[in-house]
Order: structure tokens, then C-alpha cells, then sequence
């Protein structure tokens, strides 16, 4: 943001003064992460609504057991009616207690087409359901387009849909594989040489600047695996990248994570959920500790594209849904509470007598998050999120 | 071509000639010395047709010298030039070298090496119906298994032989790109894919996407826009990508209708209303997919009007118990209720729509021209597209022939597709790759996979898209990959292949005859520095002019 109109902001709107202290200010160091779990990950077994008898009517093989200190099995507890899933026990349920993670139930998008496909992209691009789609214009590279003072990446194999269009070219990474490049130092002189006076000089440079810093970022932590004889794997090795390379250089990051397509053989306490959902809260404790210091400038926020259907199905599954649970996670999140317009979990509030309702839409969310972090005046959330009023949740 | 057995002691001799190296450089380095060593596979006409080399020889060189002009017009209307390539144009000259690839035969076998891969494909001898027939039965024998453990088991057999049915026609499709003499027709096949979008990891697509590229879009890539719109919307890749099989009168699915108009035809802000679309839809309703074969398929009970209106043509069922029979109006036309028949109405209003011609001819300036192609071009490509109601070729030949192409050579960027393909003929020219693994690994990490776009808008086509910093820096890789050496692709698929030597040879007599003269001064003095033929090549295919065509 710029000074001038962080100046005006403060003195149009109170909320940014926190604790007594200015929030927004400096702009620069805030960390903005999208994680986005693909597959649409069962977020009813994740966060589990343990206050509610129509959920363990309703789940019979799935359902996690409610809070019980002397069973490892059942859910934790995080407030009168909700309960997180025992395999986020020594990751994620550590930063709750902290008060630097927060959940937002019933959250997810108008779409209805109960299609991976069509939702994902919904959440994507963020644009208005009833317009036509314009696949150049993700959300995230319209926020871009509103700052002047991020360095956004992607950790992803492509360039994903929210990172497509505008003006500036945003890197992307595999960051699963990242090995040491090919293309040596002498030989990328030699390049950088040949592009010379082109246009194309400023991108040549900037790839292989941000290819030896995210090599520099794996070499450093192949030596610290060494030391602590574990690597980890799969996200949680990516997650750890992540937070090291946003400890420095960049700061707003885009990565996706699989396999929370759940029909058949879902699991409850234990199983093939649990699990993934195990390698998820490794990974973003892992990110936490990684990133360090920064974490405090941190804010990272874990989307997926629908929830699943509230029942279970007869192959021990479930099916697509509607509304799923966010999170919020980050050294300054006010966390440690679920936040958002609730509802009591029981059949009559079901939408359409099979999922949860979306009560909070996530782009007015993510708008209010966006007020918050980046100081964004309302006609400029605006572009980013057309004709969507932001929802000021005081997450950070 | 010549230059090819004992390619990297030719490539080492020549690359260093020509470069001035002295001995001195060679002998620092192990691989040289031990490559001077071995000149027995310089044969005297070989080194005829080298430049550098002296010799005595009288024979007439192989590979001809084009003009700078000439290349890069070559170059556009290819994939990317090689050595065969110009060879074929400096016989035939320009004129009939684009009348040849304008107006290309039916069926031509590409060299042999490389149509005995493409014969052993299951998609070259088993008909579509009947794969997805017996795919469909082990999916629903999967599906039925009670046990969930072995019903999860089961299911996955059915999407690994998925899998493999999915990779077979982008080696096909690849194949032909590299080999086939008839370049602008599998381009213009690329585009079209591209233009009639489909996913291959949506439902069963990957069963489908052989036949679509083979059957519905390739005979029609140079033909009548009117017939590849037609044969697009009859296939059944099509069809359920866009979902057009879940649409029946009551329930309405627009997707289709939309993405006909927006994506396909007219273009989005064209004049079109919403209305349209919802006709348009109503129109569609009832084309859909009968995966069943015929002989056991069941002709639905229709009332006695409507008897006769059922089609089935392959995989593709018109059903008119799921058909809307009520009048539509669309694009300000009534089109009286009446079954299959609306639908070639509705098309024909599309086809001949002049924001469609116009929509298609600046596409295809895009791809061909520029990114930003001027009005009077587009122009003149839309008139010829509606005064030869749609004749591709014509359209074509007007772009080829203005003035703002010639202008455009050597300035656009290649897309990955591009890239690849150019430097892989450029480097082996007519040795024939044994795997195409590696290239679709290539087109996966830069991006821009065969029939691997999620979206119906297709791949874009304009620079930005695909010159961001990670983008470069992975292409510099790729450059590396194919420079340092035959990087699989003289491997056999199977799994007892043994690696064929090869090795990439972009320093061909096409680059010391003609190539070479297009390259700038900074590029130059940079390859001057390259300290092996590996090295030579990677800076080579990751130099600023390797980048455009």
C-alpha cells in the first residue's frame, strides 16, 4: 500500500487500529499464502461439529468420538461445539491453543454445480457467477495488479488459473522437484549475455534468480535434514520450502495440495483421511517454523473448492457437498476461535437436506482479510472482487 | 540427411571449424581430444557437404542455402525448419511449396521408422466404439464389486488402462508433427484442438480425444470451418466435455450452447444475447453419447410422429425423447421445432455469421502473425472466409500472401509447442525419434501438455502467456535437455529398449549454410564461448532468435 493511502484509510476506518497499535504499517512484510486443498478435503471429519447428535446419527463408521482426554481417537477440543480431527494433534492443534489459528465454518462459493472442475475454477478466478467467465483474470493476479509491492510465486507445476492474466508475469515452481539446475552459472551468464538488450532481459534474469534462490532455499534444507536424519516428504518437504523462500523474497504464494477426493473407504479417526489430513498439518507447521520470525507477518489461509455431503455414503464415504470450513492460520491471526456466521448442526439446517450451507462467502472474506493486511480501500477490493462486499471478520 | 552417423565427433569437428576454436581449446578438454581421435566417420561426402571442411569432392551438396527471408518464411509454415524441410522448398520454390501444404492429400504415410510407431498404436487398430465399449463394461464390473477393498482395487486397473489408452495420441499426434512433409496441416490440426477445446482428464476422455483429433478435427483442419464446427459437435469427446449430454428438454445445460458462441463461433461481445444462448441450448437438447455398441443397444420407444428421428452415427445418439420440439428463435431466425435437423440450422447461422469469420480470421493471425495482427489484415482474411463461405486454405493463403505476414517473420514467440517440436526436427531432422516420452515430459513442465488444457478457451496464443521469469528459466532447461544429448528419445517405450546412440546436431549444414546468417551479434559471440557441442547446442536452443519464428 501506499503511504498516501494508508493515511487516508486510517482516517476513514477505525479497525485498523489494533491493540492500540497501527496494524497495517509496513506493508511489505506481510506474508500471504493460499493454500488450496483439491478434491474438495471432508472438512465435517476435519472440524468436527462434536455437539451435534445428528452428526454421529448421520456417520455412523466415519465419525470422530467427542472430546475425551483419555482417548486418542477422539476429537480435541476447540470450543462448546466443535472438536478438530486427533491426527492434527501435535501440528495444528498446538498453533489453536496459541491463538494462531482460526476456523471459518460454512465457508465456500454460490456455486452449485457440485462440479471439482467447474468450483474450482469458480474460486479461482472470483469473478461474479452470473457474468460470463473470463479465464485471464484469477483473483490473485488482480490483487497483484492492486499493489505495487508484492513478489508473488507459485508453487505449482503450471501457472495457476488465479495467477493468470494481468500485466506482470508471475513465476511459478515445481516445488516438489526441485533439483539442481541443468543450466550452470557460466551457461546462464552466457544466456543472460545473448538477451542482452532485448525484451525479454528482465524475465531471463529474473527466472534464474529466482531458480538459484529456491535452489539455494533446498540446498539449505537438505543440509538441515542431514543434521535431523528425517526428511520429510511429499507437502510437508513442499510446505518447508515454501516458508523458506518466503522468509525472504517473496511474499504472497499460491500452492495446491491433492487427493481429498474421499467417495470410498474415507476412514474416521484413522484411515486414509487422517492421513492426508496428518501430512497436511505437518506441512504447515512445518511452514510456520521454516518461515520463522516472519511468521508473524504470516497469514495463511487453507481453501477448498466444496464440502462433502453431511451423511455418509454407503461405500464409507462421502460425496460432493456445499459448504466446507476455511482456516486462517498465521503469528498475528486472532486465532484460537471459530469465527463467521454459524449455524446450530442439525437436519433443518442442512442445505437442500444434504450439506452444509455457505454462510460465508469467501470472497467477501477474503476481502476482509485483504482490508485488513494490505490496507485495501473498498474501491480497489473492488477490482479484485467485483460487486462483493467485504466481510471484516478481525482475523488479523 | 548427411551429417548423422558418428554425429558428435561431426558436430565437435565441424561446430569447432567453423568457430575458429584453436587446437589449444580442444585439447583441454578430454571428450575433444578423444573425439579428434575417431575422424573415420567422416566420410569424404560428408565432409562435402560440411562447409568448413575442405575437400575435393564434386558431388552437389545435399542441403541448400535459403535466404534469410526464405528460412523464416519456412520456418513459420513448419513447426520449424530442418534440413528436409528446405530441401523440399528450394525443389519446389515457394509458390507450390504453400499450395502443397495448403491443399495437402488424404493420406499420406509419414517415413517409415516412424509410421511403424504410430501402426502399433491400439488407437491405429481398434476402433474407438469398441474400446470404450469394453472399458465401459470394466468400469461397471469394477463398480458392482461389493467389497470396498476390492472394488477400490478394481477401479484402479480400469483407470491405469485409462491411462495408457490416454497417452497413445499424443504420440501419434507428435509423431506426425515431427515427421509429416505436410507441416501446416498439423499445426492447423494443434490449432483447432486448441480452438474446439477438450480436456483429457475429464470422465472418459481420454478414450475419446484419439478419435476427436484423428477423425473430427484433422481431415477438416484446412477444410470448411462449416464441417470441422459440425464434426466437432457430433463427437462425443466434445459433447460430454461440455457437458452437452446432460442437456434434455427440462433440463437445460447451457454450457455447450455458451462455449459454441463465445469460444467456438461469433465471440463474446459479438451482438449475441443471453437469449441466444438459452435457444441455442434448447437447440442442442437431445445430442448426446450412447457408449452402448449398436448391436446391443436398444432404440428408445418414441411416440409414432417421432419415430424415424432417432440418429445413431458411432458413439453420437440424437435422442428425441431428451430433444426440446418446441420453435426457437434464434439470431433473430425462427427455427421451427423438428429435431436433429435444427441443429444444422443453427450451425449454418453460426458459420455464416460475419462476426465469426471475423472472430476465426484474427485468431488465426494471432497464431500466425502477431499478437496484436492489424484490422486490415483481419479484414481481409474475413472476406475471404465469407465469400468462400468458410474455405480454411483461402483464409489462410490471404494471410500468407499479405504483406503484414512477410513483415511478421522471425518475430513470434514460440509457444512451448513450438519450441520443442522446432528444436527436435532441427536437431535429428529425418532420424527418427524412438519415444515421445520426453517430449510430452517437456511440453508437461513448460506447461502446455497435449489435450491437457482444463478450460474450453484452450491454450492462449499470445507471448505474455508463456515468457514469465519461471517460464524462461525452465526453457533454458529444456534447451539443455535437448542440446546435451538424445535424452531418451532413442529409447524404445518398452521396457527392455536399449538407448540408440544419438546425438543433437541443430549445428547442421542448414545452420552454416543459412541459419547462421540470422543470428545477432550477442548471440555469436556467446556460442564463440561454448566449450563442447553440448554446450554449443544448449546456448544455441536457448538463444534469442531460437525463440521466435
Amino acid at each position: 500500500m501506499q503511504r498516501r493511502e494508508f493515511l487516508r484509510m486510517v482516517s476513514l476506518t477505525a479497525p485498523l487500529m489494533i491493540a492500540g497499535r497501527l496494524y497495517a504499517a509496513p506493508q511489505t512484510r506481510t506474508r500471504f499464502l493460499v493454500v488450496f486443498l483439491r478434491g474438495a478435503y471432508d472438512a465435517a471429519n476435519t472440524i468436527v461439529p462434536v455437539a451435534s447428535d445428528f452428526y454421529y446419527k448421520s456417520r455412523p463408521t466415519l465419525a470422530i468420538a467427542r472430546p475425551n482426554p483419555g482417548d486418542p481417537n477422539a476429537a480435541l477440543p476447540l470450543d462448546r461445539d466443535w472438536g478438530l480431527h486427533p491426527a492434527l494433534k501435535d501440528t495444528l492443534y498446538p498453533l489453536y491453543k496459541k491463538g494462531q489459528l482460526a476456523f471459518i465454518p460454512f465457508a465456500g462459493t454460490d456455486d452449485l454445480s457440485r462440479s471439482h472442475f467447474e468450483t474450482q475454477d469458480t474460486i479461482e478466478l472470483g469473478q461474479s457467477l452470473d457474468a460470463s467467465r473470463d479465464y485471464r483474470s484469477g483473483f490473485m493476479s488482480r490483487l497483484v495488479a492492486q499493489l505495487t509491492d508484492l513478489e508473488p510465486i507459485s508453487f505449482t507445476d503450471q501457472l495457476p488459473l488465479t495467477f493468470r492474466g494481468g500485466t506482470s508475469s508471475i513465476p511459478n515452481i515445481s516445488i516438489g522437484f526441485v533439483g539442481k539446475p541443468g543450466v550452470d552459472d557460466r551457461q546462464a551468464k552466457l544466456i543472460e549475455s545473448m538477451y542482452q538488450g532485448t525484451e525479454l532481459a528482465p524475465q531471463v534474469a529474473e527466472g534464474f534468480s529466482v531458480r538459484d534462490e529456491v535452489y539455494k532455499e533446498v540446498t539449505a534444507e537438505m543440509q538441515e535434514a542431514n543434521r535431523n536424519a528425517v526428511s520429510p516428504k511429499g507437502f510437508e518437504l513442499a510446505a518447508r520450502r515454501i516458508g523458506g523462500l518466503m522468509k525472504s523474497r517473496f511474499n504472497l504464494g499460491f500452492v495446491d495440495v491433492g487427493g481429498w477426493d474421499t467417495h470410498v473407504n474415507e476412514g474416521g479417526a484413522t484411515g486414509y483421511l487422517a492421513g492426508r489430513l496428518g501430512e497436511l498439518g505437518r506441512g504447515l507447521a512445518g511452514f510456520a517454523e521454516a518461515i520463522g520470525p516472519a511468521w508473524n507477518d504470516s497469514v495463511v489461509v487453507v481453501i477448498s473448492e466444496f464440502g462433502r455431503t453431511f451423511r455418509e455414503n454407503g461405500d464409507r464415504g462421502t460425496d460432493h457437498g456445499h459448504g466446507s470450513v476455511y482456516w486462517v492460520m498465521g503469528g498475528a491471526v486472532k486465532g484460537g476461535r471459530m469465527v463467521g456466521e454459524q449455524v446450530k448442526v442439525e437436519q433443518a439446517s442442512l442445505f437442500q437436506n444434504r450439506d452444509y450451507p455457505v454462510l460465508n462467502e469467501y470472497r467477501a472474506m477474503l476481502g476482509g482479510i485483504f482490508h485488513r493486511i494490505y490496507g485495501l480501500a473498498p474501491d480497489r477490493l473492488q477490482k479484485i472482487f467485483p460487486a462483493v462486499q467485504p466481510k471484516d471478520l478481525a482475523l488479523v | 540427411m548427411r551429417l548423422r552417423l558418428g554425429f558428435p565427433v561431426i558436430a565437435a569437428a565441424i561446430t569447432m571449424s567453423v568457430l575458429g576454436l584453436r587446437l589449444a581449446e580442444l585439447d583441454t578438454s578430454g571428450r575433444f581430444s578423444l573425439l579428434f581421435l575417431s575422424p573415420v566417420f567422416l566420410s569424404p561426402a560428408e565432409a562435402a557437404s560440411a562447409p568448413a571442411a575442405s575437400s575435393a569432392d564434386t558431388r552437389p551438396p545435399e542441403v541448400v542455402a535459403l535466404s534469410a527471408r526464405d528460412l523464416e518464411w519456412l520456418n513459420r509454415i513448419t513447426w520449424g525448419i530442418n534440413p528436409s524441410s528446405a530441401k523440399e522448398f528450394a525443389a519446389l520454390g515457394p509458390d507450390k511449396y504453400l499450395e502443397r501444404q495448403l491443399h495437402p492429400p488424404n493420406d499420406v504415410p509419414l517415413p517409415r521408422e516412424a509410421q511403424a510407431q504410430i501402426d502399433a498404436l491400439a488407437i491405429s487398430h481398434t476402433p474407438m466404439q469398441t474400446f470404450v465399449a469394453d472399458m465401459d463394461q470394466e468400469s461397471r464390473t469394477a463398480n458392482a464389486i461389493t467389497d470396498p477393498d476390492q472394488r477400490q482395487a478394481a477401479q484402479k486397473a480400469y483407470q491405469d488402462s485409462l491411462a495408457r489408452f490416454g497417452r497413445e495420441p499424443a504420440i501419434r499426434s507428435v509423431l506426425r508433427d515431427l515427421y509429416s512433409p505436410y507441416q501446416l496441416r498439423e499445426q492447423l490440426t494443434w490449432f483447432w484442438l486448441n480452438h474446439f477445446n477438450v480436456h483429457l482428464y475429464k470422465s472418459n476422455i481420454r478414450l475419446l480425444i484419439g478419435d476427436y483429433e484423428d477423425r473430427a478435427i484433422r481431415p477438416h483442419a484446412l477444410g470448411r470451418f462449416r464441417d470441422l464446427l459440425a464434426a466437432t459437435l457430433r463427437h462425443p469427446a466434445m459433447l460430454r466435455y461440455l457437458d452437452n449430454d446432460q442437456n434434455a428438454v427440462g433440463h437445460i445445460n447451457e454450457n455447450y450452447a455458451r462455449e459454441i458462441m463465445e469460444l467456438h463461433t461469433m465471440a463474446v461481445g459479438s451482438g449475441y444475447t443471453q437469449n441466444d444462448v438459452q435457444e441455442l441450448a434448447r437447440i442442442l437438447t437431445g445430442a448426446g453419447v450412447n457408449q452402448s455398441l449398436p448391436q446391443s443397444a436398444t432404440v428408445p420407444k418414441l411416440p409414432p410422429e417421432r419415430q424415424g428421428q432417432y440418429v445413431r452415427d458411432g458413439l453420437f445418439e440424437f435422442n428425441p425423447n431428451r430433444h426440446d420440439y418446441g420453435d426457437k428463435i434464434f439470431l433473430g431466425h425462427t427455427i421451427k421445432g423438428r429435431g436433429l435437423a435444427e441443429i444444422d440450422e443453427a450451425l449454418d447461422l453460426l458459420a455464416r455469421a460475419p462476426a465469426t469469420a471475423r472472430f476465426i480470421s484474427h485468431k488465426l493471425a494471432v497464431y500466425f502473425v502477431s499478437d496484436n495482427p492489424s484490422p486490415q489484415l483481419v479484414d481481409k482474411m474475413a472476406a475471404t472466409f465469407r465469400q468462400t463461405d468458410g474455405d480454411i486454405a483461402a483464409v489462410l493463403k490471404a494471410m500468407f500472401t499479405a504483406p503484414e505476414f512477410k513483415a511478421s517473420l522471425g518475430m513470434q514467440f514460440k509457444d512451448p509447442m513450438h519450441y520443442i517440436i522446432s528444436a527436435v526436427r532441427l536437431a535429428y531432422d529425418d532420424k527418427v525419434i524412438l519415444n515421445t516420452g520426453p517430449i510430452q515430459g517437456w511440453l508437461g513442465r513448460m506447461a502446455e501438455p497435449l489435450y491437457g488444457h482444463e478450460t474450453p478457451d484452450g491454450y492462449p496464443l499470445t507471448e505474455a502467456a508463456w515468457n514469465g521469469p519461471g517460464q524462461m528459466a525452465t526453457r533454458f532447461e529444456i534447451a539443455r535437455a535437448i542440446g546435451s544429448g538424445s535424452a531418451g528419445l532413442f529409447k524404445g517405450d518398452s521396457p527392455q529398449a536399449v538407448d540408440q546412440p544419438a546425438f543433437p546436431q541443430p549445428a547442421n549444414a542448414l545452420y552454416f549454410n543459412s541459419l547462421r546468417q540470422t543470428l545477432g551479434a550477442s548471440t555469436l559471440q556467446a556460442l564463440d564461448k561454448a566449450i563442447s557441442p553440448q554446450d554449443w547446442n544448449t546456448l544455441f536452443l536457448a538463444s534469442p532468435e531460437f525463440m521466435r519464428r
